[in-house]
């Protein structure tokens, strides 16, 4: 079999396909079965400094070709999180911790707060005010946000951006200007969804982001696109739910594939092992190294 | 799927902090599947399926609190049957409910009936009062009441139901309701934990395993996908009895 190993943004993989942010992430137990499952890194769901208990529900609804969310970033706190990361970390893989702030200093409180393998900075949620993608969508944001951890921890630090902007490539440079080890690109797409009987929207917050299979395409494009212009590895996600899909991620420019929506397919936490075989096999017809499979799609300008 | 629209056809107040409604839809449930229900303005919150076209409610907070506040010709939004439901294996069956968990037990005993299989049902309920589907349960075999108060049949939990049996005569026992009892029943039962399935109760949000907040340690179990009901040997050294997790994440 092809090897998959080797370094994405600062932290060395067995196989490059990880579990996406906000999926299953809110326990140890689960992070360390996705981690059990092949997942060749994991990522948490969204820790803050204040308690949150999430939107009202619904806060989950499926729509035409993926899902529609409003969680609304639950988590304990920080302060509650070190033992689940601990857990997650049973699974042999690094724990990536997804962290949310409304500030520079809040993102420095909740990083500095926790021992994890690396950061993941939540700059695109879109559907919690004064979080996520309300300061995400600033260049101006990102850049000292993510300078502001760079400064604080010794781990690698990601940086999530949103595609509900113009141009998420500004959003990338920011990050790298910023020092970020790598960017992963997308979080979800800002939809709604309503119900025609009583005229409601259906998310209990009204509005959320679309994730699944209907917003691959917009992933691709952008992982092209910021791949084209940051010098700091790109990790693709959004709609992978296959290994051709991971593959074409790979093509695309990403060093590393993330996981999430798929997760509820029927074969659940199968989804990494199917994803990386699948994609060693590939790599093993094509006799390539998954090196040069990364941004393969450049070769057409 | 989208919640699809329910009109309430029928209220039963079952005892006073217990209602069933009736839809004027059907679903095919496995017993033991859930519903998401939307209650619209509100929240949207999982509830067992106690007949192919209704669920039993008890009211203890805002979500339930709403449901109560419904009448004949309003309507909900559902999303289901979903999880997996009990299954039904052998000749001789005993059901074991608390309190509102004997609403997927009714279904399930009934079902079984209609397969011709033998039922024993346990109810404990805290006083005569809180007793619901005596009937039905009646119908579909033997039944055995127990009260906290001792207002009717034997005084004491629903464990002390199980005293007068011989559980080794059972080739499947099912649980349904307060944690603290099936964590009991569970206990009693050692070496016969893997004939036991149980319907458990956590923090349901999405219905699609995706989102992680009713995982179960250590193991990561998804009991709202790979549930609600799960085998009592896999529920040995878990979380469950023990803690469960709150909306944030945190247990308590």
């Amino acid at each position: 079999m092809a090897s998959l190993s080797g370094e994405v943004g600062g932290i060395w993989m067995d196989n490059p396909v990880m579990l996406a942010a906000g999926i299953l992430g809110t326990t140890g137990a689960s992070l360390r079965r996705a981690a059990l499952s092949g997942a060749g890194a994991v990522v948490t769901k969204s820790v803050g400094v204040a308690e949150r208990d999430g939107h009202r529900g619904p806060a989950v609804v499926q729509v035409e070709g993926g899902l529609l969310n409003a969680m609304g970033l639950p988590n304990p706190s920080y302060r509650h999180f070190q033992e689940e990361i601990d857990i997650g970390r049973g699974g042999g893989v690094a724990v990536i911790a997804s962290i949310f702030g409304s500030s520079p200093a809040e993102f420095v409180e909740v990083a500095t707060g926790l021992d994890a393998d690396g950061f993941e900075l939540n700059l695109s949620c879109p559907h919690a005010e004064r979080y996520g993608a309300e300061i995400g969508c600033e260049v101006y944001n990102v850049e000292t946000i993510t300078r502001a951890v760079k400064g604080s921890v010794s781990v690698p630090v990601w940086v999530k951006l949103t595609p509900n902007v113009a141009d998420i490539s500004a959003l990338g440079l920011a990050a790298e200007r910023g020092g970020a080890d790598a960017v992963v690109a997308i979080n979800t797409l800002k939809a709604m969804a309503i119900d025609v009987e009583s005229c409601r929207p259906i998310l209990g917050n009204r509005f959320g982001g679309l994730s699944g299979p209907a917003i691959k395409p917009v992933a691709v494009k952008s992982v092209y696109d910021l791949a084209g212009s940051l010098e700091i590895p790109v990790i693709g996600v959004g709609g992978v739910s296959s290994w051709e899909d991971a593959c074409e991620m790979i093509i695309a420019g990403a060093r590393g594939i993330q996981v999430g929506t798929a997760l509820g397919n029927p074969e659940g936490y199968g989804i990494f092992r199917s994803i990386s075989g699948g994609l060693s096999s590939y790599l093993e017809r094509k006799g390539m190294a998954l090196q040069e499979l990364v941004g393969a799609a450049r070769r057409f300008p | 799927m989208r919640p699809k629209n329910a009109k309430i056809v029928e209220i039963v107040c079952e005892t006073p902090s217990v209602r069933t409604l009736r839809f004027d839809i059907a679903f095919d449930p496995v017993p033991g599947q859930y519903l998401m229900v939307w209650i619209r303005g509100v929240d949207e919150i999982p509830m067992s399926i106690s007949y192919k076209d209704g669920i039993t409610v008890q009211q203890v907070g805002e979500a339930t609190g709403a449901i109560f506040d419904l009448e004949v010709g309003d309507s909900l939004g559902l999303r289901g049957p979903l999880g997996n439901g009990f299954s039904l294996l052998g000749e001789e069956i005993l059901l074991v409910g608390g309190g509102v968990g004997a609403a997927p037990l009714a279904l399930l005993g009934e079902e079984a009936k209609e397969r011709g299989m033998e039922v024993t049902t346990v109810l404990g309920v805290r006083c005569c009062d809180d007793l619901i589907f005596r009937e039905r349960f009646e119908g579909a075999g033997e039944l055995v009441i127990t009260t906290d108060d001792g207002s009717m049949g034997i005084c004491g939990r629903a464990s002390a139901g199980l005293s007068c049996l011989d559980l080794q005569d059972f080739d499947q026992i099912y649980l349904c309701g307060p944690e603290p009892m099936m964590a009991d029943v569970i206990g009693r039962c050692r070496g016969m934990e893997a004939k036991i399935q149980a319907s458990i109760d956590r923090y349901f949000k999405c219905g699609l395993g995706i989102c992680g907040s009713c995982s179960i340690d250590p193991e990561g179990i998804r009991p709202c996908v790979e549930g609600p009901v799960i085998r009592g040997d896999k529920l040995v050294g878990t979380e469950f009895g023990r803690y469960k997790r709150g909306p944030s994440g945190r247990k308590r």
